[in-house]
């Protein structure tokens, strides 16, 4: 067991490094960042001082070595945009993106597998079909018009909710979270749901094709003739068994909606990750471009790592062949 | 308690938490920023919002009103003494939010602390650099010498404001040296400004809260010098996207937004909003290289944009008021110049550069160029206020004339590479004149580029007119108020009647706030919620 958690670090530290590489150099071939920020009033003088100060103006390989150097004792550079440590410009916002992920995932799961398991159950009723004809929306309507959408009809014409923004905070072990006031929740309604919609519908449609093919299964069927509760059949039977592909699914749904919630943190205002990713790439702020991406590698890590051990307890097959290659 | 009972329980006790919060809300004022300030370190970034937020924490020497004219500030009178010696008088009586009192030791102190600002992407030694000597004569006057004649330096002045010597760890004594200053102490570093307990200034402000990229929280600060600002609280919260900033405002979150997009404005005041716009100092210009060839976006041997001709076609064959009808909504003015008149170094009796597309084909015939010729034009599309569409109708008006027109159209960060490469024959672009006169788009932009001068820092078409040149480091170095504006003004005129540069428009800045409020568009862009006041019945 040991052994395996070390060899899936190793891989994990190899993936960081060689995308850390790629991304600091692909991001020092577009341009120079110092164009983007320095005000235009300022002379060649200026500017070349600003590029020394920034380490800029030293050849692509000397400024490799620096960062690379650096990382290695823990320091991620500093925001050339911020003029804070890159790694604090991140972790500041991370708390954001993280409830909002999760809320959205709550969504997802509480909404996405009971309606999936109906439609499943009912396929050629209306509601099983009408479930289904929803789900293509779902996912075929692009998410930044959904985003917009529920803006215009819930904030602007109906009021019931904010535009956007994030509600009030409170202090959880030494994060900022939103979640535990009510009007925290009230402002987080609407980005969670434009959020969770396309994985509601990956849900919901993996859950009707894995009930379609557990419901004609031989323990079905010998569960019914021993006489248990079609409810218990479905809660117990059922329902363990179609979550396999879901849990994987969600489990890469996950990774992407912490890193690239970028058009629901724009559109709604969230103060999240997805926006510093996209605002630093428009202004070519390297530090906090690579330092993100290396984060949210070791975070995909971190969830295969979870969905892997969910599985052990999911599938008592996997569990035993563990158990009985050792 | 029953299940009726505790739903009237819970209702009751929203309805009152919504009126405690309704009597909190009418003292604070809400604003919707376009972009977010990246630090609150007002020496960190010489970039708009970071600026605009100093303004409401700290204060200037000098202040530019709402047309960038100046005012005093923490500075209530400036001579000059000779012409490199000036003699300033700083107000009596100014204390920091946090007591201390306002002497000459903080101004010495923050002109010392500029260049030290650790990582500043653009820092403000492009305003201080004049400045060779700083003495101060008592606690309320200074007096300060320059390198050469620097009629500007008012102007200067006004760029950048005023930090608490104490509070940045200063020694009681500060002296400044053009290469080190001493009693400096360890410059802050940038990322301290967040902190209320460190950004103590002057301002009609105190900063409560700063969460990057989220909101910015301000308290009245009751002791400050000037008129007191009408709220209690100003809460400024970045919504970069546009969708979101208008809706902010439809339903009701927010009571003004900077910047709602041209396209919304009739719906916004369709819903009963207000929107304030003004005559901004930024021009929108196309630059045509005129080097030799070859030029990179037309094929030959020949520059054909070195012919004047072809210039003034290219200039008269661009409609600028179908441009701001059709595309800016009315939201700009077309352009005869670098910087719209009245500012200081316009000719006032200038009209815009008319549209006329037959003379355009005549001037390219005469040239000879009967059937035009083909040109790549180079734009940024996420920049100026639709730099892309604008970039577009050029094409198009070009290409009726004969000239055969592509849009090679970038995001911001990968234009600037190209066109700082000199990639482009002919690119789109805007200028905002900092200092509010025409020494500043001339300078920047038409000079003869020489780094030794700064000059032409910006002029990538390989522009150069020896005469304009003179006139400009002439006028740079006039200390008259009148003389310079008349040199400033024959250096505009003559790079306009050679076509030196396009001019387009100017644009116009719109704030859209509740009716019940009023704010005076600024020509310098920035949002000064301190300005913001209930409209006068």
């Amino acid at each position: 067991m040991v052994a395996y958690f070390l060899r899936r670090l190793g891989q994990s530290a190899v993936a960081v490094f060689v995308m850390a590489v790629l991304v600091f150099v692909g991001v020092y071939a577009i341009g120079n960042p110092v164009d983007i920020l320095i005000n235009p009033e300022a002379t060649e003088r200026e500017r070349l001082a600003a590029m020394a100060r920034m380490g800029l103006d030293r050849p692509l390989w000397e400024q490799f070595l620096v960062y690379f150097g650096n990382l290695l004792r823990g320091d991620f550079g500093t925001s050339f945009v911020y003029g804070d440590s890159a790694l604090a410009v991140i972790l500041q916002r991370l708390p954001a993106t993280l409830e909002l992920a999760f809320v959205a995932l709550l969504l997802a799961v509480l909404l996405g597998v009971p309606l999936g398991v109906i439609a499943g159950l009912y396929p050629d009723g209306l509601l099983g079909r009408s479930i289904m004809a929803g789900s293509i929306l779902g996912f075929s309507l692009p998410n930044f018009w959904q985003g917009l959408m529920l803006i215009l009809i819930f904030a602007v014409f109906l009021g019931w909710v904010p535009a956007g923004g994030r509600g009030p905070t409170t202090e959880l072990f030494g994060l900022r979270v939103s979640f535990l006031s009510w009007e925290g929740l009230r402002h987080m309604i609407l980005p969670a749901i434009n959020l969770a919609l396309f994985k509601m519908a990956l849900v919901i449609r993996l859950a009707r094709a894995g009930t379609r093919e557990v419901i004609t299964q031989d323990y079905i069927k010998f569960a019914r003739a021993k006489g248990l509760s079609r409810r218990r059949v479905v809660l117990v039977h059922v329902l363990k068994n179609i979550m396999i592909p879901v849990v994987t699914i969600l489990g890469l749904e996950l990774g992407s909606m912490i890193a690239f919630a970028v058009v629901t943190e724009t559109v709604f205002a969230w103060p999240g990750m997805g926006k510093l990713l996209i605002d630093s790439i428009n202004r070519l702020d390297r530090p906090v471009i690579v330092a993100y991406l290396m984060l949210i590698v070791f975070i995909f890590v971190l969830i295969n790592l979870v969905v892997d051990i969910l599985y052990s307890v999911l599938d008592p097959r996997v569990r035993l062949a563990q158990r009985g290659a050792q | 308690m029953t299940r009726i009972g505790k739903a009237s329980a819970f209702l009751s006790a929203t309805a009152a938490l919504a009126l405690m919060a309704g009597a909190a809300a009418a003292q604070t004022l809400t604003i919707g920023l376009s972009s977010e300030p990246t630090s609150a370190d007002p020496h960190y970034h010489n970039l708009g919002p970071n600026n605009a937020l100093a303004r409401h924490v700290f204060t200037p020497l000098i202040v530019q009103d709402a047309q960038q004219r100046l005012e005093p500030g923490l500075a209530t009178e400036w001579e000059t003494v000779d012409d490199t010696t000036w003699r300033l008088t700083l107000r009596e009586g100014v204390t920091f939010s946090n007591g201390e009192p306002f002497t000459a030791r903080d101004v010495i102190y923050s002109i010392c602390r500029i260049p030290l600002v650790p990582d500043a992407p653009s820092p403000f030694t492009l305003y201080t650099r004049a400045i060779t000597g700083l003495t101060a004569e008592g606690d309320h006057s200074l007096t300060i010498t320059t390198d050469g004649p620097a009629p500007l330096l008012p102007n200067m002045l006004s760029t950048f404001v005023i930090v608490s010597a104490s509070v940045s760890g200063a020694e009681d004594e500060v002296v400044f040296g053009t290469e080190e200053c001493e009693g400096v102490g360890d410059a802050p570093v940038s990322a301290a400004f967040n902190s209320p307990d460190f950004a103590i200034g002057t301002g009609p402000y105190r900063l409560a809260s700063f969460i990057r990229g989220e909101e910015i929280v301000l308290e009245r600060n009751d002791s400050y010098w000037g008129e007191a600002p009408a709220w209690e609280r100003l809460v400024l919260r970045t919504l970069s996207n546009q969708g979101a900033r208008v809706a902010a405002l439809l339903a009701g979150d927010v009571d003004m937004i900077e910047n709602p997009p041209t396209q919304d404005i009739a719906r916004i005041e369709g819903e009963g909003f207000t929107v304030a716009s003004g005559l901004s100092n930024r021009v929108v210009y196309i630059a045509l290289d005129q080097g030799d060839a070859p030029t990179p976006g037309i094929a030959g041997d020949v520059n054909p944009l070195q012919d004047v001709r072809v210039r003034e076609a290219l200039a008269l064959a661009i409609d600028r008021e179908a441009i701001r009808d059709r595309l800016m909504l009315g939201l700009s003015e077309p352009a005869g110049e670098l910087l719209p008149p009245p500012m200081f170094g316009t000719n006032p009796d200038r009209p815009a550069i008319p549209f006329n597309p037959d003379r355009s084909r005549e001037l390219l015939a005469e040239a000879g160029y009967p059937d035009g010729f083909a040109i790549t034009l180079g734009t940024p599309n996420d920049r100026y206020i639709n730099d892309g569409q604008i970039s577009q109708a050029v094409a198009q008006m070009w290409t009726r004339v004969g000239v055969q027109t592509e849009v090679d159209a970038k995001t911001f960060s990968a234009f600037i590479a190209d066109r700082n490469g000199f990639a482009f024959s002919a690119f789109l672009a805007g200028w905002g004149a900092g200092t509010g006169e025409m020494s500043s788009p001339l300078g920047a932009l038409v000079a003869t580029r020489d780094p030794d001068r700064s000059l032409g820092g910006t002029n990538f078409a390989r522009h150069s007119n020896p005469e304009m040149d003179d006139l400009l480091v002439q006028a740079m170095v006039t200390v008259d108020d009148d003389e310079r504006e008349r040199l400033l003004r024959e250096g505009s005129a003559l790079v306009m009647d050679t076509f030196g540069i396009v001019p387009i428009h100017y644009e116009l800045t719109t704030w859209a706030h509740k009716p019940d409020l009023e704010y005076e568009a600024r020509a310098d862009q920035y949002t000064l919620g301190y300005l913001v006041a209930p409209k006068a019945d």
